[in-house]
């Protein structure tokens, strides 16, 4: 399967931070793909690499194949949408159209209109008017009419009620199933991701946690909960992603691509935000043991 | 025509609420053989999930051989489900619903009728596979 994007040792670095750093990822085509972290993650900062809004200051990221932003061509190709879907105040709703066609040599003017009239905003009204929810409907319907092959989405609908949060994924699902996008989200809220997406990664301090399709994630993790024991004492094929212990019980998250045998355990299935979680609680709690060792080495 | 509808935290995967609901409309009597099933991009838009999993769910009941799809038209129910025809639950559901009057009389609380009728269940089907 080709990747949409795909970065090798990618960095940035404002001043002396980086906001990015040493992360490699390959993302497929043909999904909608939804990047989870924490704040500070890199989210954003990827994203922008991606769009050729930022240059990268070590590694190298390929977007379908070529630079972004390295040519017309490229920058056809891929959809963008910035967090808080930015648009002119001052313009018009039919300015924001115009402004589209020509700036775009794609542009899908009838799409456009049909979205529009669809989501009942008014023509002649200014941007700076129109509610959260509507602003971000203008500005989905802007990057889907270019007709890009990957749409790209910097947490769509973190500022949106969830009445508006519904109706923009309604309608990004729909342009999906209607253009074949790939598309790729940013968010923290793993709720909505569930639906929307069929491919998850974890990022964490520029590092991939875990990435795969949803299905295959959601099918390969168990929660099992049992009578006191050491997780690793589990089978070879079982990795530990968390555990945690009471007096009489434990209870670990496992990996497998086998079956749980082990009559002691009580298996469960564990849903999307569960995992996710998990994984981002594995990541701090690897940080505090290292900054533990780091204190330990000091003394 | 029906209608989806996703519950969020009955943890059970979208895909197998949709193909679940289908087959529950097929035996319902909701759904006949030639009637069509929501076209995809309704149920995207609907619900706002993703097209794979809408698609999937189709792919899975036309495997079962419940519906086909015809391209750039629809997908169509093509059979009902094997099994028994609607006329034979009116006397069951009769049996059932004396059953559980006299599980309330006997003190069972609605907790308590499940885990019954679910372990009953189960245990009737494990001597069926043994």
């Amino acid at each position: 399967m080709s990747a949409v994007i795909e970065t090798s040792r990618l960095g940035k670095r404002y001043r002396r931070t980086w906001a990015l750093a040493d992360c490699t990822l390959s993302i497929p085509a043909g999904h909608v793909v939804g990047l989870v972290g924490p704040n500070g993650a890199g989210k954003t900062t990827l994203l922008n690499l991606a769009v050729g809004l930022l240059a990268p200051t070590a590694g190298e990221i390929e977007v379908l194949g070529g630079r972004p932003a390295a040519s017309q061509v490229q920058l056809a190709r891929v959809g963008f949408l910035a967090q808080d879907s930015p648009v002119y105040p001052g313009l018009s709703v039919a300015d924001h159209l115009k402004l589209g066609a020509r700036l775009n040599p794609s542009w899908d003017a009838e799409l456009a209109r049909g979205r529009v009239d669809r989501l009942d905003l008014r023509p002649t009204q200014k941007a700076g008017t129109l509610s959260g929810g509507q602003r971000a409907q203008l500005a989905l319907t802007l990057a889907v009419a270019k007709r890009p092959e990957l749409l790209i989405l910097d947490e769509p609908v973190a500022s949106l009620d969830p009445l508006a949060r519904r109706e923009f994924l309604q309608d990004l699902m729909e342009a999906v199933a209607e253009q074949e996008l790939s598309v790729v989200l940013s968010s923290h809220l793993v709720a909505d991701l569930e639906r929307v997406c069929d491919y998850l990664i974890v990022l964490v301090g520029s590092q991939v946690r875990v990435a795969g399709p949803v299905e295959e994630l959601l099918a390969t993790h168990y929660l099992l909960t049992g009578p006191c024991r050491d997780p690793g004492t589990l089978p070879a094929g079982q990795q530990v992603i968390s555990a945690s212990h009471t007096d009489v019980q434990t209870t670990v998250l496992v990996r497998t691509d086998g079956e749980i045998l082990d009559p002691a355990w009580t298996v469960a299935e564990i849903g999307l935000e569960d995992l996710v979680l998990a994984y981002l609680s594995q990541a701090t709690r690897r940080r505090r043991r290292d900054n533990h060792q780091h204190l330990e080495v000091q003394r | 025509m029906i209608e989806f509808h996703l519950d969020g935290r009955s943890g059970v995967a979208p895909y197998r609420q949709l193909i679940h609901q289908v087959r529950h409309a097929l035996r319902l009597g909701l759904l006949h053989e030639g009637d069509q099933l929501p076209k995809v991009k309704d149920v995207v838009a609907g619900l706002a999930i993703n097209p794979n999993t809408v698609l999937k769910a189709y792919r899975e009941l036309e495997y079962e051989g419940l519906v086909a799809a015809r391209p750039g038209i629809g997908t169509f129910v093509t059979s009902e489900l094997d099994g028994v025809p609607l006329a034979a639950h009116a006397p069951l559901r009769r049996d059932l619903r004396r059953w559980l009057t006299r599980a309330r009389q006997a003190g069972l609380d609605d907790e308590s009728i499940e885990a019954l009728f679910a372990s009953a269940f189960r245990s009737e089907r494990e001597e069926d596979i043994a």
